[in-house]
Protein backbone atom coordinates (compact mmCIF):
# COMPACT_ATOMS: atom_id res chain seq x y z
CA UNK A 1 0.00 0.00 0.00
CA UNK A 2 1.60 3.55 -0.73
CA UNK A 3 0.69 6.36 1.47
CA UNK A 4 1.89 9.53 0.16
CA UNK A 5 3.42 10.88 3.29
CA UNK A 6 6.00 13.89 3.33
CA UNK A 7 6.53 13.43 6.98
CA UNK A 8 6.12 9.73 7.98
CA UNK A 9 9.42 8.56 4.98
CA UNK A 10 10.73 5.16 5.72
CA UNK A 11 13.94 6.53 6.66
CA UNK A 12 12.15 8.19 9.76
CA UNK A 13 9.63 4.66 10.34
CA UNK A 14 13.26 2.91 10.15
CA UNK A 15 14.92 4.75 12.56
CA UNK A 16 11.89 5.00 14.92
CA UNK A 17 11.96 1.19 14.24
CA UNK A 18 15.92 0.73 15.03
CA UNK A 19 16.52 3.51 16.33
CA UNK A 20 20.99 3.99 16.09
CA UNK A 21 23.03 4.98 18.95
CA UNK A 22 20.35 3.99 21.30
CA UNK A 23 22.52 3.23 24.34
CA UNK A 24 23.74 4.96 27.70
CA UNK A 25 27.17 5.72 27.31
CA UNK A 26 30.09 4.81 29.81
CA UNK A 27 32.07 7.86 30.95
CA UNK A 28 30.42 10.70 29.00
CA UNK A 29 32.07 13.49 29.31
CA UNK A 30 29.28 15.82 28.67
CA UNK A 31 25.10 14.66 28.61
CA UNK A 32 21.55 16.47 28.85
CA UNK A 33 18.82 15.13 30.19
CA UNK A 34 15.40 16.83 27.64
CA UNK A 35 11.80 16.30 27.82
CA UNK A 36 8.89 17.55 25.50
CA UNK A 37 5.63 17.61 27.51
CA UNK A 38 3.50 17.87 24.88
CA UNK A 39 4.24 14.17 23.65
CA UNK A 40 5.85 12.73 26.86
CA UNK A 41 9.12 12.62 25.05
CA UNK A 42 12.01 12.15 27.16
CA UNK A 43 15.82 11.80 26.38
CA UNK A 44 18.89 11.74 27.58
CA UNK A 45 21.51 12.43 24.81
CA UNK A 46 25.74 11.41 25.86
CA UNK A 47 28.81 13.19 24.36
CA UNK A 48 32.41 12.33 24.31
CA UNK A 49 34.25 15.21 23.32
CA UNK A 50 37.40 15.69 22.19
CA UNK A 51 38.94 18.83 23.22
CA UNK A 52 42.55 19.31 21.21
CA UNK A 53 40.69 18.39 18.44
CA UNK A 54 36.94 20.46 19.55
CA UNK A 55 34.95 17.60 18.02
CA UNK A 56 31.78 15.08 19.24
CA UNK A 57 34.17 11.57 18.87
CA UNK A 58 31.12 9.81 20.05
CA UNK A 59 27.54 10.40 20.53
CA UNK A 60 24.42 8.34 22.30
CA UNK A 61 20.64 8.97 23.27
CA UNK A 62 18.67 7.22 25.84
CA UNK A 63 15.02 7.33 26.03
CA UNK A 64 11.00 7.07 24.85
CA UNK A 65 8.61 9.42 22.84
CA UNK A 66 6.65 9.77 19.74
CA UNK A 67 8.18 8.71 16.30
CA UNK A 68 9.34 12.14 15.41
CA UNK A 69 11.23 12.47 18.44
CA UNK A 70 13.13 8.88 18.31
CA UNK A 71 13.54 9.11 14.52
CA UNK A 72 15.25 13.06 14.75
CA UNK A 73 17.43 12.12 17.67
CA UNK A 74 18.92 8.68 16.21
CA UNK A 75 19.33 10.81 12.73
CA UNK A 76 21.25 13.25 14.66
CA UNK A 77 23.61 11.25 16.57
CA UNK A 78 24.76 9.45 13.16
CA UNK A 79 24.44 12.55 11.27
CA UNK A 80 27.10 14.76 14.43
CA UNK A 81 29.43 11.77 14.99
CA UNK A 82 32.72 13.06 14.28
CA UNK A 83 31.39 16.49 13.40
CA UNK A 84 33.44 19.32 15.05
CA UNK A 85 31.58 21.39 17.77
CA UNK A 86 31.00 25.00 15.75
CA UNK A 87 29.50 22.84 12.44
CA UNK A 88 27.30 21.15 14.90
CA UNK A 89 25.77 24.31 16.82
CA UNK A 90 25.63 25.75 13.12
CA UNK A 91 23.58 22.50 11.91
CA UNK A 92 21.41 22.76 14.81
CA UNK A 93 21.00 26.50 13.91
CA UNK A 94 19.78 25.62 10.39
CA UNK A 95 17.60 22.74 11.46
CA UNK A 96 16.15 24.17 14.47
CA UNK A 97 15.27 27.63 11.53
CA UNK A 98 14.23 24.71 9.32
CA UNK A 99 11.40 23.27 11.35
CA UNK A 100 10.03 26.23 12.39
CA UNK A 101 9.44 27.31 8.47
CA UNK A 102 12.49 30.23 9.26
CA UNK A 103 15.26 28.48 6.51
CA UNK A 104 14.16 26.79 3.47
CA UNK A 105 16.99 24.00 2.28
CA UNK A 106 15.75 24.20 -1.13
CA UNK A 107 16.53 27.70 -1.83
CA UNK A 108 19.39 27.86 0.65
CA UNK A 109 22.61 26.80 0.89
CA UNK A 110 22.68 24.36 3.87
CA UNK A 111 24.75 21.47 6.06
CA UNK A 112 21.61 19.57 6.55
CA UNK A 113 22.43 16.37 4.34
CA UNK A 114 19.43 14.22 4.86
CA UNK A 115 18.22 15.81 7.41
CA UNK A 116 15.88 18.15 5.35
CA UNK A 117 13.53 15.14 5.50
CA UNK A 118 12.06 16.62 8.30
CA UNK A 119 11.46 19.97 6.25
CA UNK A 120 7.47 19.10 6.42
CA UNK A 121 7.18 19.11 9.80
CA UNK A 122 6.37 23.06 9.45
CA UNK A 123 3.00 22.07 8.55
CA UNK A 124 2.47 20.81 12.52
CA UNK A 125 3.61 23.85 14.36
CA UNK A 126 2.48 21.97 17.40
CA UNK A 127 4.58 19.14 16.37
CA UNK A 128 7.97 21.17 15.99
CA UNK A 129 9.00 20.19 19.00
CA UNK A 130 8.95 16.39 18.79
CA UNK A 131 11.90 17.27 16.00
CA UNK A 132 13.82 19.65 17.68
CA UNK A 133 14.20 18.28 21.42
CA UNK A 134 17.03 16.07 20.30
CA UNK A 135 18.93 19.04 19.51
CA UNK A 136 18.16 21.32 22.11
CA UNK A 137 19.16 18.48 24.45
CA UNK A 138 22.41 18.54 22.63
CA UNK A 139 23.63 21.74 23.09
CA UNK A 140 22.30 21.99 26.66
CA UNK A 141 24.99 18.85 26.63
CA UNK A 142 27.52 20.78 24.91
CA UNK A 143 27.16 23.39 27.01
CA UNK A 144 26.98 21.19 30.17
CA UNK A 145 23.55 22.38 31.60
CA UNK A 146 23.03 20.77 34.76
CA UNK A 147 18.92 21.42 34.56
CA UNK A 148 16.40 19.56 32.23
CA UNK A 149 15.86 20.89 28.86
CA UNK A 150 12.27 21.30 27.89
CA UNK A 151 10.87 22.61 24.75
CA UNK A 152 7.77 24.57 26.76
CA UNK B 1 -46.72 -9.43 -4.61
CA UNK B 2 -49.18 -12.34 -3.38
CA UNK B 3 -47.67 -11.95 0.77
CA UNK B 4 -49.51 -9.67 2.71
CA UNK B 5 -47.31 -8.84 5.11
CA UNK B 6 -45.90 -5.94 5.91
CA UNK B 7 -42.24 -5.52 4.89
CA UNK B 8 -40.55 -2.95 8.19
CA UNK B 9 -37.93 -1.44 6.57
CA UNK B 10 -35.37 -0.12 9.26
CA UNK B 11 -36.36 3.54 9.59
CA UNK B 12 -33.50 5.25 10.11
CA UNK B 13 -33.12 7.21 13.38
CA UNK B 14 -31.83 10.52 12.19
CA UNK B 15 -31.33 12.33 8.63
CA UNK B 16 -28.23 12.17 8.78
CA UNK B 17 -27.43 13.69 5.32
CA UNK B 18 -29.98 16.66 5.73
CA UNK B 19 -28.22 17.69 9.55
CA UNK B 20 -25.20 18.00 7.75
CA UNK B 21 -26.36 20.13 5.57
CA UNK B 22 -27.18 22.44 8.39
CA UNK B 23 -23.49 23.05 9.22
CA UNK B 24 -21.20 24.64 6.97
CA UNK B 25 -17.88 23.30 8.14
CA UNK B 26 -18.98 19.84 7.48
CA UNK B 27 -18.79 20.06 3.92
CA UNK B 28 -15.06 21.80 3.84
CA UNK B 29 -12.34 20.19 2.63
CA UNK B 30 -8.85 19.88 4.64
CA UNK B 31 -5.88 19.01 2.42
CA UNK B 32 -8.10 18.48 -0.48
CA UNK B 33 -10.14 15.59 1.72
CA UNK B 34 -13.30 16.19 2.91
CA UNK B 35 -13.15 16.75 6.91
CA UNK B 36 -14.04 14.07 9.11
CA UNK B 37 -14.42 15.55 12.32
CA UNK B 38 -14.49 13.46 15.22
CA UNK B 39 -13.33 15.84 18.04
CA UNK B 40 -16.85 16.51 19.11
CA UNK B 41 -15.47 16.15 22.89
CA UNK B 42 -13.42 19.01 22.51
CA UNK B 43 -15.49 21.23 20.53
CA UNK B 44 -18.60 21.08 18.11
CA UNK B 45 -19.56 22.68 15.36
CA UNK B 46 -22.51 25.39 15.19
CA UNK B 47 -25.35 25.31 12.57
CA UNK B 48 -26.66 28.11 10.25
CA UNK B 49 -29.77 27.89 12.94
CA UNK B 50 -27.28 29.29 15.66
CA UNK B 51 -24.80 31.18 12.79
CA UNK B 52 -27.74 33.08 11.19
CA UNK B 53 -29.45 33.47 14.96
CA UNK B 54 -26.61 35.48 16.18
CA UNK B 55 -25.67 37.33 12.68
CA UNK B 56 -29.20 38.53 13.25
CA UNK B 57 -29.01 39.71 16.72
CA UNK B 58 -26.28 41.03 16.10
CA UNK B 59 -26.83 43.35 13.58
CA UNK B 60 -30.24 44.43 14.40
CA UNK B 61 -31.27 43.93 17.80
CA UNK B 62 -28.00 43.91 20.06
CA UNK B 63 -28.35 46.11 23.17
CA UNK B 64 -27.20 45.62 26.37
CA UNK B 65 -28.51 43.55 29.08
CA UNK B 66 -30.48 44.39 32.28
CA UNK B 67 -29.08 48.11 32.53
CA UNK B 68 -31.72 50.68 30.99
CA UNK B 69 -34.86 51.18 30.05
CA UNK B 70 -34.71 52.06 26.08
CA UNK B 71 -36.06 49.52 23.95
CA UNK B 72 -33.36 47.77 22.56
CA UNK B 73 -32.36 47.29 26.29
CA UNK B 74 -35.79 46.08 27.38
CA UNK B 75 -35.76 43.75 23.90
CA UNK B 76 -31.45 42.44 24.36
CA UNK B 77 -32.58 41.48 28.28
CA UNK B 78 -36.04 40.18 26.82
CA UNK B 79 -34.06 37.39 24.82
CA UNK B 80 -31.57 36.92 27.21
CA UNK B 81 -33.80 35.92 29.62
CA UNK B 82 -35.71 33.74 27.01
CA UNK B 83 -32.91 31.54 26.44
CA UNK B 84 -31.84 31.28 30.28
CA UNK B 85 -35.82 29.91 30.38
CA UNK B 86 -34.47 27.33 27.45
CA UNK B 87 -31.67 26.20 29.44
CA UNK B 88 -33.56 25.75 32.56
CA UNK B 89 -36.00 24.01 30.39
CA UNK B 90 -33.26 22.17 28.48
CA UNK B 91 -31.81 20.96 31.92
CA UNK B 92 -35.31 20.09 33.65
CA UNK B 93 -34.36 22.71 35.85
CA UNK B 94 -37.63 24.07 38.18
CA UNK B 95 -36.94 27.60 38.05
CA UNK B 96 -34.80 30.11 35.10
CA UNK B 97 -33.49 32.03 38.29
CA UNK B 98 -31.88 28.63 39.00
CA UNK B 99 -29.33 29.03 35.69
CA UNK B 100 -26.27 30.56 36.33
CA UNK B 101 -24.28 32.24 32.73
CA UNK B 102 -20.69 31.38 33.22
CA UNK B 103 -18.07 31.37 30.19
CA UNK B 104 -18.52 27.32 30.69
CA UNK B 105 -18.16 24.40 32.76
CA UNK B 106 -14.30 25.50 34.02
CA UNK B 107 -15.43 28.76 35.39
CA UNK B 108 -18.93 27.18 36.97
CA UNK B 109 -17.04 24.84 38.42
CA UNK B 110 -14.47 27.25 40.02
CA UNK B 111 -17.56 29.36 40.99
CA UNK B 112 -19.24 26.49 43.16
CA UNK B 113 -15.29 25.42 44.35
CA UNK B 114 -14.58 29.26 45.50
CA UNK B 115 -18.03 30.50 46.65
CA UNK B 116 -19.86 27.35 48.14
CA UNK B 117 -16.42 25.97 49.22
CA UNK B 118 -14.57 28.86 50.62
CA UNK B 119 -18.02 28.97 53.49
CA UNK B 120 -18.51 25.91 53.92
CA UNK B 121 -15.97 23.61 53.92
CA UNK B 122 -13.28 23.52 56.39
CA UNK B 123 -9.92 21.88 58.17
CA UNK B 124 -10.80 18.93 58.57
CA UNK B 125 -13.64 18.23 56.24
CA UNK B 126 -13.64 16.04 52.98
CA UNK B 127 -14.06 16.77 49.01
CA UNK B 128 -14.64 13.57 46.85
CA UNK B 129 -13.81 13.87 43.40
CA UNK B 130 -13.66 10.61 40.75
CA UNK B 131 -10.40 9.17 39.55
CA UNK B 132 -11.59 9.98 35.55
CA UNK B 133 -12.69 14.20 35.96
CA UNK B 134 -11.58 16.71 33.45
CA UNK B 135 -8.33 18.65 35.25
CA UNK B 136 -11.53 21.42 35.57
CA UNK B 137 -13.47 19.48 38.04
CA UNK B 138 -9.89 18.55 40.01
CA UNK B 139 -7.74 21.34 40.10
CA UNK B 140 -10.03 23.86 42.42
CA UNK B 141 -11.16 21.38 44.68
CA UNK B 142 -7.12 20.35 45.24
CA UNK B 143 -6.74 24.01 45.43
CA UNK B 144 -9.48 24.72 48.03
CA UNK B 145 -8.54 21.71 50.16
CA UNK B 146 -5.39 22.89 50.26
CA UNK B 147 -6.24 26.48 51.32
CA UNK B 148 -8.46 25.04 53.99
CA UNK B 149 -6.22 21.89 55.42
CA UNK B 150 -9.15 20.13 53.74
CA UNK B 151 -8.95 16.20 52.66
CA UNK B 152 -9.59 15.85 48.79
CA UNK B 153 -10.77 11.82 48.06
CA UNK B 154 -10.93 10.08 45.30
CA UNK B 155 -13.35 7.58 43.72
CA UNK B 156 -11.20 4.33 41.81
CA UNK B 157 -12.43 3.26 38.59
CA UNK B 158 -11.93 -0.37 37.54
CA UNK B 159 -10.54 -1.87 34.47
CA UNK B 160 -13.74 -1.60 32.60
CA UNK B 161 -13.91 2.87 33.44
CA UNK B 162 -16.67 1.82 35.44
CA UNK B 163 -16.35 4.46 38.89
CA UNK B 164 -16.01 1.58 41.71
CA UNK B 165 -19.49 2.19 43.69
CA UNK B 166 -18.61 -0.02 46.65
CA UNK B 167 -15.52 2.22 47.25
CA UNK B 168 -17.10 5.35 46.78
CA UNK B 169 -19.43 4.04 49.96
CA UNK B 170 -16.31 3.77 52.05
CA UNK B 171 -15.39 7.12 51.27
CA UNK B 172 -18.42 9.11 52.39
CA UNK B 173 -18.65 10.35 55.94
CA UNK B 174 -19.78 13.05 57.98
CA UNK B 175 -17.04 14.90 57.15
CA UNK B 176 -18.00 14.94 53.22
CA UNK B 177 -18.90 18.34 52.29
CA UNK B 178 -18.65 18.44 48.18
CA UNK B 179 -19.03 15.22 45.80
CA UNK B 180 -17.87 16.44 42.33
CA UNK B 181 -18.05 13.51 39.61
CA UNK B 182 -18.75 14.30 35.67
CA UNK B 183 -21.58 12.76 34.27
CA UNK B 184 -19.71 11.79 31.37
CA UNK B 185 -16.06 11.56 31.48
CA UNK B 186 -14.29 12.98 28.33
CA UNK B 187 -11.07 10.69 28.41
CA UNK B 188 -13.62 7.17 28.18
CA UNK B 189 -17.18 8.09 28.15
CA UNK B 190 -18.07 6.63 30.60
CA UNK B 191 -21.80 7.31 32.05
CA UNK B 192 -21.68 7.44 36.10
CA UNK B 193 -24.63 7.08 37.75
CA UNK B 194 -24.98 9.97 39.41
CA UNK B 195 -28.53 9.55 40.91
CA UNK B 196 -26.74 6.59 43.11
CA UNK B 197 -23.93 9.18 44.00
CA UNK B 198 -26.19 11.95 44.33
CA UNK B 199 -28.44 10.08 46.97
CA UNK B 200 -25.52 8.33 48.44
CA UNK B 201 -23.63 12.02 49.08
CA UNK B 202 -27.24 13.47 50.20
CA UNK B 203 -27.52 10.80 53.08
CA UNK B 204 -24.13 11.82 54.89
CA UNK B 205 -25.34 15.67 54.34
CA UNK B 206 -22.87 16.71 51.31
CA UNK B 207 -23.68 18.86 48.68
CA UNK B 208 -23.19 17.48 44.73
CA UNK B 209 -21.83 19.27 41.71
CA UNK B 210 -22.11 17.44 38.32
CA UNK B 211 -19.68 18.17 35.61
CA UNK B 212 -22.36 18.28 32.67
CA UNK B 213 -19.66 19.25 30.12
CA UNK B 214 -19.53 15.74 27.84
CA UNK B 215 -23.57 14.84 28.89
CA UNK B 216 -25.72 17.63 27.85
CA UNK B 217 -24.79 17.79 23.97
CA UNK B 218 -25.50 14.36 23.52
CA UNK B 219 -28.48 13.07 26.24
CA UNK B 220 -31.48 14.26 28.28
CA UNK B 221 -30.63 15.39 31.20
CA UNK B 222 -32.95 16.19 34.03
CA UNK B 223 -31.34 17.82 36.71
CA UNK B 224 -34.91 17.30 39.30
CA UNK B 225 -34.34 13.75 38.89
CA UNK B 226 -30.60 13.35 39.45
CA UNK B 227 -31.66 15.94 42.39
CA UNK B 228 -27.83 17.08 42.10
CA UNK B 229 -27.12 20.71 43.77
CA UNK B 230 -25.06 21.99 40.86
CA UNK B 231 -25.27 20.88 37.48
CA UNK B 232 -22.33 22.44 34.64
CA UNK B 233 -22.21 23.08 31.14
CA UNK B 234 -20.29 24.49 28.24
CA UNK B 235 -21.96 25.98 25.37
CA UNK B 236 -19.16 25.06 22.37
CA UNK B 237 -19.53 21.35 23.30
CA UNK B 238 -23.54 21.68 22.49
CA UNK B 239 -22.95 23.74 19.11
CA UNK B 240 -23.38 27.30 20.57
CA UNK B 241 -20.83 29.94 20.50
CA UNK B 242 -17.37 29.50 22.76
CA UNK B 243 -17.43 31.93 25.67
CA UNK B 244 -20.50 30.44 27.04
CA UNK B 245 -21.90 28.08 29.39
CA UNK B 246 -23.54 27.97 32.41
CA UNK B 247 -24.96 25.81 35.49
CA UNK B 248 -28.16 24.88 37.22
CA UNK B 249 -27.61 25.80 40.88
CA UNK B 250 -30.62 24.92 43.67
CA UNK B 251 -31.98 28.48 44.59
CA UNK B 252 -31.79 26.96 48.56
CA UNK B 253 -28.22 26.22 48.06
CA UNK B 254 -27.26 29.33 45.92
CA UNK B 255 -29.01 31.39 48.27
CA UNK B 256 -26.74 30.72 51.41
CA UNK B 257 -23.47 31.49 48.92
CA UNK B 258 -21.56 34.64 48.65
CA UNK B 259 -20.14 36.01 45.55
CA UNK B 260 -17.41 34.94 43.43
CA UNK B 261 -16.66 37.36 41.22
CA UNK B 262 -17.69 40.88 42.51
CA UNK B 263 -18.63 44.35 40.14
CA UNK B 264 -21.15 45.61 38.44
CA UNK B 265 -25.03 43.92 38.04
CA UNK B 266 -24.47 41.32 40.92
CA UNK B 267 -25.39 44.05 43.59
CA UNK B 268 -28.57 45.52 44.96
CA UNK B 269 -26.89 48.51 46.51
CA UNK B 270 -23.41 49.63 47.25
CA UNK B 271 -22.45 52.82 49.03
CA UNK B 272 -18.68 53.80 49.36
CA UNK B 273 -18.97 51.52 52.89
CA UNK B 274 -20.87 48.77 52.03
CA UNK B 275 -22.42 46.96 49.33
CA UNK B 276 -25.30 44.02 49.22
CA UNK B 277 -25.83 41.83 46.94
CA UNK B 278 -28.38 41.04 44.52
CA UNK B 279 -30.05 37.18 44.15
CA UNK B 280 -29.06 34.60 42.41
CA UNK B 281 -28.80 34.53 39.48
CA UNK B 282 -27.39 38.19 39.08
CA UNK B 283 -25.17 37.68 42.29
CA UNK B 284 -23.22 35.24 40.09
CA UNK B 285 -23.56 37.31 36.62
CA UNK B 286 -21.09 40.32 37.66
CA UNK B 287 -20.40 42.43 34.28
CA UNK B 288 -21.52 42.46 31.41
CA UNK B 289 -22.25 39.26 30.14
CA UNK B 290 -21.30 37.81 26.36
CA UNK B 291 -24.82 38.64 25.45
CA UNK B 292 -24.64 37.63 21.59
CA UNK B 293 -23.15 34.35 22.87
CA UNK B 294 -25.92 33.67 25.20
CA UNK B 295 -28.62 34.36 22.34
CA UNK B 296 -26.51 31.44 20.58
CA UNK B 297 -26.87 29.04 22.94
CA UNK B 298 -30.91 29.54 22.83
CA UNK B 299 -30.66 28.81 19.48
CA UNK B 300 -28.53 25.66 19.93
CA UNK B 301 -30.64 24.54 22.62
CA UNK B 302 -33.58 24.94 20.16
CA UNK B 303 -32.03 23.22 17.26
CA UNK B 304 -30.95 20.43 19.66
CA UNK B 305 -34.61 20.22 20.75
CA UNK B 306 -35.58 20.69 17.29
CA UNK B 307 -33.66 17.36 16.59
CA UNK B 308 -34.76 15.62 19.34
CA UNK B 309 -32.10 14.82 22.26
CA UNK B 310 -33.91 11.04 23.09
CA UNK B 311 -32.84 10.92 19.06
CA UNK B 312 -29.82 12.11 19.10
CA UNK B 313 -28.21 9.82 22.17
CA UNK B 314 -30.11 6.54 20.36
CA UNK B 315 -28.36 7.43 17.26
CA UNK B 316 -24.90 8.35 18.96
CA UNK B 317 -24.93 5.02 20.82
CA UNK B 318 -25.32 3.41 17.36
CA UNK B 319 -22.26 5.03 15.61
CA UNK B 320 -20.80 3.77 18.96
CA UNK B 321 -21.56 0.29 19.21
CA UNK B 322 -20.88 0.26 15.08
CA UNK B 323 -17.33 1.70 15.95
CA UNK B 324 -16.46 -0.23 18.97
CA UNK B 325 -16.95 -3.45 16.76
CA UNK B 326 -14.90 -2.03 14.01
CA UNK B 327 -11.82 -1.15 16.03
CA UNK B 328 -12.15 -3.99 18.03
CA UNK B 329 -11.62 -6.29 15.04
CA UNK B 330 -8.45 -4.45 13.92
CA UNK B 331 -5.50 -6.22 15.28
CA UNK B 332 -3.15 -4.19 17.61
CA UNK B 333 -6.02 -1.55 18.98
CA UNK B 334 -7.01 -0.95 22.32
CA UNK B 335 -9.89 0.76 23.50
CA UNK B 336 -9.75 2.29 27.00
CA UNK B 337 -12.82 2.42 28.66
CA UNK B 338 -15.36 -0.29 28.32
CA UNK B 339 -18.06 0.38 30.26
CA UNK B 340 -21.66 -0.81 30.56
CA UNK B 341 -23.20 2.82 29.87
CA UNK B 342 -21.33 5.04 27.57
CA UNK B 343 -21.71 7.89 25.30
CA UNK B 344 -20.26 8.04 22.03
CA UNK B 345 -16.26 8.21 22.84
CA UNK B 346 -13.68 5.93 21.68
CA UNK B 347 -10.13 6.62 23.31
CA UNK B 348 -7.90 4.49 21.63
CA UNK B 349 -4.54 3.73 21.74
CA UNK B 350 -2.56 1.72 19.31
CA UNK B 351 0.34 -0.60 20.58
CA UNK B 352 2.50 0.26 17.31
CA UNK B 353 2.09 4.15 17.11
CA UNK B 354 2.66 7.58 19.56
CA UNK B 355 -0.52 9.20 19.90
CA UNK B 356 0.76 11.81 18.70
CA UNK B 357 2.21 9.96 15.47
CA UNK B 358 -1.15 8.44 14.87
CA UNK B 359 -3.04 12.00 15.13
CA UNK B 360 -0.82 13.23 12.54
CA UNK B 361 -1.13 10.58 10.14
CA UNK B 362 -4.97 10.76 10.48
CA UNK B 363 -4.65 14.27 9.96
CA UNK B 364 -3.13 13.63 6.75
CA UNK B 365 -6.37 11.74 5.58
CA UNK B 366 -8.72 14.44 6.92
CA UNK B 367 -9.44 13.11 9.69
CA UNK B 368 -9.47 15.27 13.21
CA UNK B 369 -9.55 13.70 16.20
CA UNK B 370 -7.49 14.93 19.48
CA UNK B 371 -4.28 13.03 20.56
CA UNK B 372 -3.20 13.71 24.25
CA UNK B 373 -4.16 13.47 27.73
CA UNK B 374 -7.63 15.37 27.23
CA UNK B 375 -6.73 17.59 30.39
CA UNK B 376 -7.40 14.14 32.17
CA UNK B 377 -3.76 13.29 33.24
CA UNK B 378 -4.81 10.70 36.12
CA UNK B 379 -7.54 8.93 34.12
CA UNK B 380 -4.19 8.36 32.02
CA UNK B 381 -2.18 7.06 34.70
CA UNK B 382 -4.39 5.33 35.90
CA UNK B 383 -4.53 3.15 32.89
CA UNK B 384 -0.64 3.00 31.71
CA UNK B 385 -1.14 5.07 28.80
CA UNK B 386 0.84 8.64 28.15
CA UNK B 387 -2.04 9.36 26.04
CA UNK B 388 -4.92 8.11 23.72
CA UNK B 389 -6.27 9.15 20.62
CA UNK B 390 -10.14 10.15 20.97
CA UNK B 391 -12.58 9.89 18.68
CA UNK B 392 -15.73 11.98 20.01
CA UNK B 393 -18.53 11.52 17.96
CA UNK B 394 -21.59 13.62 17.50
CA UNK B 395 -24.97 12.94 15.65
CA UNK B 396 -23.81 14.78 12.51
CA UNK B 397 -20.79 12.08 11.91
CA UNK B 398 -21.66 9.45 9.50
CA UNK B 399 -21.13 5.63 10.03
CA UNK B 400 -19.08 5.90 6.84
CA UNK B 401 -16.47 8.42 8.75
CA UNK B 402 -15.86 5.52 11.19
CA UNK B 403 -15.11 3.29 8.48
CA UNK B 404 -12.80 5.69 7.37
CA UNK B 405 -10.97 5.66 11.06
CA UNK B 406 -10.86 2.39 10.81
CA UNK B 407 -9.23 2.29 7.40
CA UNK B 408 -6.88 5.13 8.37
CA UNK B 409 -5.79 2.94 11.43
CA UNK B 410 -4.92 0.23 9.60
CA UNK B 411 -2.35 2.46 7.77
CA UNK B 412 -0.76 3.27 10.62
CA UNK B 413 -0.56 0.21 12.43
CA UNK B 414 0.50 -1.42 8.67
CA UNK B 415 3.33 1.92 8.53
CA UNK B 416 4.44 1.86 12.05
CA UNK B 417 5.17 -1.82 12.68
Amino acid sequence: MSYDNELYQQVILDHNRKPRNFHEMENPTNSCHGINPLCGDDITIYLKIDETEELIKDISFTGSGCAISKASTSLMTQFLKGKKIDESRLIFDEFHKMVLGEFDPEKQEHHLGKLTLFKGIREYPSRTKCASLAWHTMVGALDKKAEDISTE
Amino acid sequence: MGDSKTITIDKPILDVDKIRGDFPILSKEIGGKPLIYLDNGATTHKPLQVIERVRKFDSEEYGTVRRGSYRLCEHSTQLYEEARQKVADFLGAPTRQEIVFTSGTTQSINLVAHSFGRKFVNSGDEVIISNIEHHANIVPWQVLCDEKGAKLKVIPVADNGELIMEEYDKLLTNKTRVVAVNHVSNALGTINPVNEITRKAHAVGAKVLIDGAQSTPHMKVDVQDIDCDFYTFSGHKMYAPSGIGGMFGKMEVMETMPPYVTGGDMIMQVTLEKSTYAKPPARFEAGTPPISQVIGLGAAIDYLNSVGMDKIFEYEKSLLDYGTQLLNDIEGVRIIGNAKEKAAILSIYLEAAHPHDMITMLDQDGIALRGGHHCAQPTMIRFGVPATARASMAFYNKFSEIDALADSLRKVIKLFS
